[in-house]
């Protein structure tokens, strides 16, 4: 699946990118977590990762659609 | 009202104030974040803060409709900076008005409170020896 993944704060530092083209064989957000987890551990080592499509945070079980713009939401720390 | 923004220029309490004053209002709690000069025990040179800006908004937006039905409130200005900030710049300011003070002090405390637990914002620490994005690592 096309996917475009968005990070910010310490997870564009982990990323190769801010803003990033991928395609791989997943179809939930639980299944491009492990995915990620496999290519970037330090992603995995953050005090906790969410994901949000379309501006809403959304569960593991999320299913994902071809070119969603996924953004990775590393722990936040406003104010 | 609601008024709700991410803002890369200098925020202002004044007007974040007037723009929650209400002639039914009995109280207006206004809270300041500003940026402290230490953390841990290290010397904070300056922050820098990062947004999701249009789900950062979004996010705000659902603070400020729960405090509305939750405590009544009149009006709730959030604004929140960005980018490079100095020591005692102001990085958010939440001002409410409430018919009654304890409605007020509530609101705005839950209004903080959820703001630091979701809305997509990041800052990370420039010290005098290194920087360290906040709450990244347990």
């Amino acid at each position: 699946m096309k996917l475009t993944l968005i990070s910010y704060g310490i997870a564009k530092e982990i990323l190769p990118a801010h803003k990033h083209e991928i395609d791989l064989p997943v179809h939930t957000i639980d299944e491009l977590k492990s995915s990620l987890f496999k290519s970037y551990p330090a992603l995995e080592k953050l005090q906790s990762i969410s994901f949000a499509v379309n501006e809403e945070y959304r569960e593991d079980s999320f299913s994902l659609s071809e070119n969603d713009e996924v953004v990775i939401i590393p722990p936040v720390a406003g104010g | 009202m609601i008024d709700i923004k991410i803002l890369s220029e200098p925020l202002n309490v004044e007007l974040c104030t007037a723009k929650v004053q209400d002639d039914g209002a009995g109280g207006i709690v206004v809270f300041v974040g500003t940026v402290r000069n230490h953390t841990k025990g290290k010397t904070v040179r300056c922050l820098e803060f990062e947004a999701y800006e249009s789900m950062a908004v979004s996010e705000m937006q659902k603070i400020a409709k729960t405090i509305e039905e939750k405590w009544n409130t009149y009006h709730v200005c959030m604004h929140h900076r960005v980018g490079s900030l100095g020591i005692q710049d102001i990085a958010v300011i939440i001002a409410v008005s409430c018919a009654h003070r304890k409605a007020a002090f509530e609101a705005c405390q839950y209004a903080i409170d959820t703001l630091k637990q979701t809305v997509p914002i990041w800052k990370k620490e420039i010290f005098e020896d290194g920087e360290e994005w906040v709450s990244a690592h347990p």
